[in-house]
C-alpha cells in the first residue's frame, strides 16, 4: 500500500456518531441510547460477553440494521458532512459477521467474484485470484465452501470484507475459528490497515492478537457502553489495554509481542 | 483507498444477483427437480380426479396446467429466501453498495426463469397424458405462459421475502399467494382455454389484464420491495 | 398522568349515541318504512345493508391502504395503528357483507351463491385480508410486523381492483347495480340506502377510532415498561 494511499484514506476517511441509538427487537432492548463518536483512522476494539450489544452495534453501522430511535451519522472531515448516500457509505465498508456470509454451494473464487461484482471491481477474476493468495486459499480456489473447515471459512469471510479496499472494517470476533497462521495473517493485515489510516472496529470477548492494535477500547454490557477509553488522538494505547484486559477474557503472551 | 470500488448500477447489480441465484441452483438442481416433479404429480393426479374425456381435457385443461404451476410456486419461491439465512448471506448482500431492490430483482428473475424451465417440462407432459395437441398453438401459447409467469414470480418473489420473516413460513406463502393470483389465474387460464379450444383464439383482454397485472406488481415491487430487506 | 380526558370521553359517548342511533333508524328505515320491493319479498331489505356494507368495506380497506403507505415512507406507528384498526374493521363488514350477500340472493335469485363479480370478489377480499391478520400475528416484532404488512397491504389493496375486474370479466350474472339506475330505485328506497351508508360509514369510523385507542394504549404501556427498565438499570451505566 503506497504512500498515496495514505493520504486518500485521510481524505475521504468517514467518521462515525452514534447519536442516541436504541435498538429494540420487540420488548428485548439490544442497545441502549448509546452515543458514541468514531473518528477516521481509530482503531476501536469493542469487549464485553455474549449479548452484550457489539453484534448489534457492528450491525447499525454496517447499515443492516435500523436503529429504533435515535440516528448515525458518517461525516467526511474534508467535505463538511456532505449528504452521503447508503451506497457510497457502503462502497466503504468491509464487514466479518457472526455468520460466514458465504455462499458453500458456490467455490472460494465464484464467492468472491460475486462480491467484487457487487462493489463495482473491474477484473474480478483477477481480484479475486488476488484476495484468494494472502489467505493462504489459493490452492482451495476451485473448492466448494461446503468443503471448507471453519478456520478456512473465516479466512474467506476476511478476504471478502478486504476485497473493495474498505476505509471502514468492522469486526464480529473475526479471530473465532483461527488457527495460529490465520491469526497472524489478520494481526497483519490488520496491521498494514491501521497504517494507512482505516477505521476498524473489532468485537472479541477474548482477548487476541489483533486487540493489541487497538488505540481505543470500548467495553459494553447489556446493551449499555459501560467504559471508553476515549477518542486516540495521539495517546498511546495504554488506556485502551487497561480497559481490555479488564473485560475480554485473556489469552497468555499476546501483549509481550505487542507494537 | 477505494481506487477501484464503485457503485453499480441497478442492471448490473440485478445481473449479478440473477447470475449468482442460477450458479447456486445449477450446483445442486434441488429446486428445479423437486419443483418439476411436484408438478408432474399433480397434473398426474388431476387425471384420477376428474378422469377427463378428450373434450374434457381441452376444456379444463387450462385449469390444471396453472393450478400445477401455483402450487408448485407457492412451494418453490420461499427458498429464494430461507436459504439465504444459513450463513446470512443475505446480509452479504445488503452490506454490498446496491439498489436493494437489485436482490429483489435478480431473485424475481431467476425464479421467472426456474418456472419456464418447469414449464418446458410441464406442458409436453400435459400434452402427452391428455392427449391435447399443443405445437399448433406453440406461439401464442409461450406468450400467455410467459406472461403469465412473470407475475407469478414478481408477486411470488415479494411474498417470499415478506414470509420469509414470519414464522410458519411454508404455510403461510401459499395462503398470502393463492388469494392474490386470483386475477393472474382467471386470464392466465382464460386465455389458455381459449387457446385450446377446437378453434383456437387468442383473446386479447385476458392478455391485457395480464400485462397489466405484471406492470402494476413490478412496479410495486420497485416502489416498495427495499423495504422487506431491512433489519 | 391521565390516559384519557373528560372532554374526550364526553365526546365518544356523544358519538357512541349518535351512531346508535342512526343505526337505529337505519334499521327501522330498512326494515320498516322502506316501501316493499315488488318481486322479492321482506328479506330483499336485507339488501341495504348488504350493498352499504360492501360500500364501507371498501372504505375501510381505502384506510389501510392509506395507512400502509404512509407507514412505509414516515416510519410514524401511528400509521400502522391506523392501518391494523381499519382492517380489523372492513373485514368486520366484509363478514357482514359475505353473510347477508347469500341472505339476499337465495329469495332474491334461487340459489345461495352464484360466483358473481361482486360477491366473488368480497370473498377474495376477506381471504386476503384475513391473510394479512395472520401475517401480523407471524411477526414478533414490531417495527418488523409493521414493515412486513403494509407492503403486503400495499399489494393487497392494488389487487382489488384487478380481483373484481377479473372476475366481472368472467361472469356476469350479478344483476346490473339498480342503485344509479333511473326507475331502479324509489326515490324513499333511494333514502333509505344513503342513510344506511352514511350510518355503517359512521359506525366504521368509531370502530376505527376505538381500535386505533387501543393500539395506541398498548405502545403507552409498552414505552413505560421499558423505561422503567432504563430507570432501574441507572446505576449500571
Amino acid at each position: 500500500m503506497s504512500a498515496s494511499a495514505s493520504t486518500t484514506a485521510a481524505e475521504s476517511g468517514l467518521s462515525i456518531s452514534f447519536a442516541n441509538v436504541e435498538k429494540r427487537y420487540g420488548s428485548h432492548v439490544a442497545l441502549r441510547r448509546l452515543s458514541l463518536t468514531i473518528a477516521p483512522g481509530e482503531f476501536v476494539a469493542l469487549v464485553g460477553a455474549n449479548g452484550s450489544g457489539k453484534t448489534t452495534l457492528l450491525r447499525i453501522a454496517a447499515l443492516l440494521s435500523r436503529p429504533t430511535s435515535g440516528k448515525i451519522t458518517f461525516a467526511n472531515a474534508v467535505q463538511n458532512s456532505a449528504a452521503l448516500t447508503p451506497a457510497e457509505i457502503k462502497l466503504r465498508i468491509g464487514m466479518v459477521g457472526h455468520f460466514t456470509m458465504l455462499y458453500d454451494e458456490l467455490s472460494a473464487e465464484e464467492n468472491l467474484r460475486f462480491f467484487a461484482n457487487l462493489y463495482g471491481l473491474n477484473d474480478p477474476q483477477r481480484i479475486a485470484a488476488e484476495a484468494l493468495a494472502p489467505a493462504g486459499l489459493a490452492s482451495r480456489a476451485k473448492s466448494l465452501v461446503r468443503t471448507f473447515s471453519r478456520g478456512m471459512r473465516q479466512r474467506l469471510a476476511i478476504a471478502h470484507a478486504m476485497l473493495a479496499e474498505p476505509s471502514i472494517l468492522l469486526l464480529d470476533e473475526p479471530a473465532a475459528g483461527l488457527d495460529r497462521e490465520g491469526a497472524a495473517w489478520l494481526a497483519s493485515t490488520l496491521s498494514a490497515l491501521r497504517k494507512i489510516g482505516a477505521t476498524v472496529i473489532m468485537s472479541s470477548h477474548g482477548q487476541s492478537e489483533a486487540l493489541t492494535l487497538a488505540t481505543r477500547a470500548i467495553a459494553m454490557r447489556d446493551g449499555t457502553l459501560i467504559e471508553d477509553s476515549g477518542p486516540s488522538g495521539s495517546k498511546s494505547n495504554n488506556d485502551a489495554r487497561a480497559i481490555i484486559e479488564r473485560e475480554a477474557a485473556p489469552i497468555a503472551g499476546i501483549w509481550d509481542s505487542a507494537q | 483507498m477505494n481506487s477501484h470500488a464503485k457503485s453499480v448500477g441497478l442492471t448490473r447489480a440485478t445481473a449479478s444477483v440473477f447470475a449468482k441465484e442460477l450458479r447456486v441452483e445449477f450446483r445442486s438442481f434441488e429446486i428445479l427437480t423437486s419443483t418439476i416433479i411436484f408438478a408432474l404429480i399433480v397434473v398426474f393426479v388431476f387425471s384420477f380426479a376428474f378422469n377427463p374425456s378428450a373434450a374434457d381435457s381441452r376444456r379444463f385443461g387450462a385449469g390444471f396446467i396453472w393450478i400445477a404451476l401455483l402450487f408448485a410456486s407457492a412451494l418453490m419461491l420461499q427458498p429464494s429466501f430461507t436459504r439465504e439465512r444459513t450463513n446470512d448471506t443475505i446480509a452479504a448482500l445488503v452490506l454490498a453498495p446496491i439498489d436493494p431492490f437489485a436482490i429483489i430483482a435478480g431473485k424475481l428473475f431467476a425464479n421467472f426463469f426456474f418456472l419456464v424451465l418447469v414449464e418446458l417440462v410441464l406442458l409436453p407432459a400435459f400434452s402427452v397424458l391428455y392427449n391435447v395437441p399443443l405445437l399448433g398453438i406453440i406461439g401464442p401459447l409461450s406468450g400467455v405462459m410467459l406472461l403469465g409467469t412473470f407475475g407469478i414470480a414478481t408477486v411470488g418473489t415479494v411474498f417470499a421475502a415478506i414470509s420469509s420473516q414470519a414464522r410458519m413460513r411454508e404455510l403461510l406463502l401459499p395462503l398470502l399467494l393463492l388469494p392474490a393470483l386470483v386475477p393472474l389465474l382467471i386470464a392466465c387460464t382464460g386465455a389458455t382455454m381459449g387457446l385450446l379450444a377446437e378453434s383456437p383464439e387468442l383473446p386479447i383482454s385476458w392478455l391485457a389484464v395480464m400485462a397489466c397485472f405484471d406492470l402494476v406488481f413490478f412496479t410495486a415491487a420497485w416502489l416498495f420491495g427495499g423495504y422487506l430487506l431491512e433489519e | 398522568m391521565s390516559v384519557e380526558n373528560k372532554s374526550s370521553a364526553a365526546l365518544q359517548a356523544l358519538a357512541s349515541i349518535l351512531v346508535s342511533a342512526m343505526i337505529g333508524i337505519a334499521i327501522y328505515g330498512a326494515f320498516i318504512w322502506a316501501p316493499n320491493e315488488k318481486t322479492m319479498g321482506f328479506l330483499q331489505r336485507i339488501f341495504y345493508f348488504h350493498a352499504a356494507s360492501g360500500q364501507v368495506m371498501i372504505l375501510a380497506f381505502s384506510i389501510v391502504f392509506i395507512g400502509n403507505v404512509c407507514y412505509l415512507l414516515r416510519r410514524k406507528p401511528e400509521w400502522d395503528w391506523l392501518a391494523t384498526s381499519a382492517v380489523e374493521v372492513g373485514l368486520v363488514f366484509n363478514t357482514i357483507s359475505l353473510v347477508t350477500g347469500p341472505i339476499w340472493a337465495k329469495p332474491a335469485w334461487g340459489i345461495w351463491w352464484d360466483w358473481d363479480a361482486r360477491l366473488t370478489s368480497t370473498f377474495v377480499l376477506w381471504i386476503l385480508y384475513i391473510a394479512y391478520l395472520l401475517l401480523r400475528r407471524l411477526i414478533e416484532n414490531p417495527e418488523r410486523r409493521a414493515v412486513v404488512s403494509s407492503v403486503f397491504g400495499v399489494f393487497a389493496f392494488l389487487d382489488v381492483p384487478l380481483v373484481y375486474f377479473s372476475i366481472w370479466w368472467w361472469r356476469t350474472q350479478h344483476p346490473p347495480p339498480l342503485i344509479f339506475k333511473p326507475g331502479g330505485l324509489s326515490p324513499e328506497m333511494l333514502k333509505v340506502f344513503m342513510f344506511t351508508m352514511a350510518s355503517l360509514s359512521a359506525l366504521m369510523v368509531i370502530m376505527i377510532w376505538q381500535r386505533y385507542k387501543l393500539e395506541s394504549l398498548r405502545h403507552t404501556v409498552e414505552e413505560l415498561k421499558i423505561e422503567a427498565e432504563y430507570r432501574n438499570d441507572g446505576g449500571a451505566r
